[in-house]
């Protein structure tokens, strides 16, 4: 091991983690994104500027998408290298079985809603 | 195929490694906190799903549309997201040592997280007043379950704020109390992304429902 990366090494220890760390200008940087991207959602729905409800639900979910990107970058300062890329894991792993509880539970239940038979049919068949 | 192994001098072979090398204190903390954040993710993430199911069984009872003002709401997402930048400004004068500002940036962010949960809370009583109880409809018990576990989550950084506040002032910026101060930091903006997904998610969708 050379010096170089053993000061390195001594450094992140210092600051009690190997974590990486924000700057000012990376914090105001996100958080000037996260006003925009949390104001336009808000100002769309208000006001009903898309024509479409449909447009509006889908536009915002993906403002809602970059958002998280945003803050997981300048807030959180995740990337691919921090604690040797487990924390990276560990998000991936999360992110994987969050959509599939998601999008299996919201699935799974629509489907069941729409074979129900309705009462109508119910009274009907007596 | 051939494994391998450390022979120790009598020849036995180990499977395990012999030479535990020491490690300083804390360094695992930040990794397993962000375990548990993820683990907590989960928690949010059954819950969105849940309120994805019953969001729009009102039970003949009142609607999103009837009960959400939404310029509360955008106040109430001002205030996380300012909290969040405060806190960030608190990490930055922490690590340039300067004591009195961390500290002061500390009881900033409280402030604007004692708002969001005053606004939240108010919120609360009004919709209870009107009759729109957890009670009421699954749409609503969803909802209060959703929208009151982040409510909880961010009451208890408030607690844990100022804990640290106090360590802070009892101790100063010592090794052990950076390593606290930036756990709750990555808690602190968890919460803010999670408060992303309940503001897009339950009340914007909830009204263009």
């Amino acid at each position: 091991m050379n010096t170089d990366t053993h000061a390195a090494h001594a450094d992140d220890h210092h600051h009690g983690d190997g974590h990486a760390h924000g700057s000012f200008s990376t914090y105001m940087l996100g958080f000037v994104l996260s006003v925009v991207l949390t104001a336009i959602p808000f100002w769309l729905v208000m006001s009903g500027a898309l024509p479409s409800k449909q447009i509006t639900a889908l536009v915002i979910m993906a403002f809602a998408v970059v958002q998280i990107v945003v803050h997981m970058i300048y807030f959180l300062h995740m990337n691919t290298t921090s604690e040797n890329g487990w924390s990276m894991m560990a998000l991936i792993f999360t992110i994987v079985m969050v959509v599939i509880a998601l999008s299996g539970s919201l699935w799974v239940m629509n489907h069941l809603n729409s074979n129900m038979m309705p009462i109508h049919q119910m009274t009907g068949m007596k | 195929m051939t494994v391998a192994v450390n022979p120790t001098q009598t020849g036995e072979p180990v499977f395990y490694l012999a030479d535990e090398h020491p490690h300083p204190e804390g360094y695992s903390t930040s990794l397993g906190f962000w375990i548990y954040l993820m683990s907590d993710c989960l928690i949010f993430a059954i819950l969105f799903a849940t309120f994805g199911v019953l969001g729009g069984n009102y039970a003949a009872g009142p609607a999103p549309k009837d009960l959400f003002e939404l310029p509360l709401v955008a106040v109430n997402t001002s205030m996380l997201l300012l909290s969040s930048i405060t806190y960030g400004f608190a990490m930055l004068t922490m690590q340039q040592n300067k004591i009195a500002q961390t500290q002061m940036w500390l009881a900033i962010t409280g402030l604007f997280g004692a708002a969001f949960i005053g606004i939240e809370l108010s919120e609360f009583a009004h919709m209870i007043h009107e009759g729109a109880t957890p009670q009421r409809s699954a749409f609503l018990s969803a909802f209060f379950t959703l929208v009151g576990t982040h409510g909880l989550h961010v009451s208890c950084g408030l607690i844990w704020l100022v804990t640290l506040m106090v360590q802070v002032w009892k101790f100063g910026l010592i090794e052990a109390n950076r390593r606290r101060l930036m756990c709750l930091s990555m808690f602190w903006h968890f919460l803010d992304v999670v408060w992303i997904g309940v503001f897009t998610f339950v009340y914007l969708l909830g009204v263009l429902r």
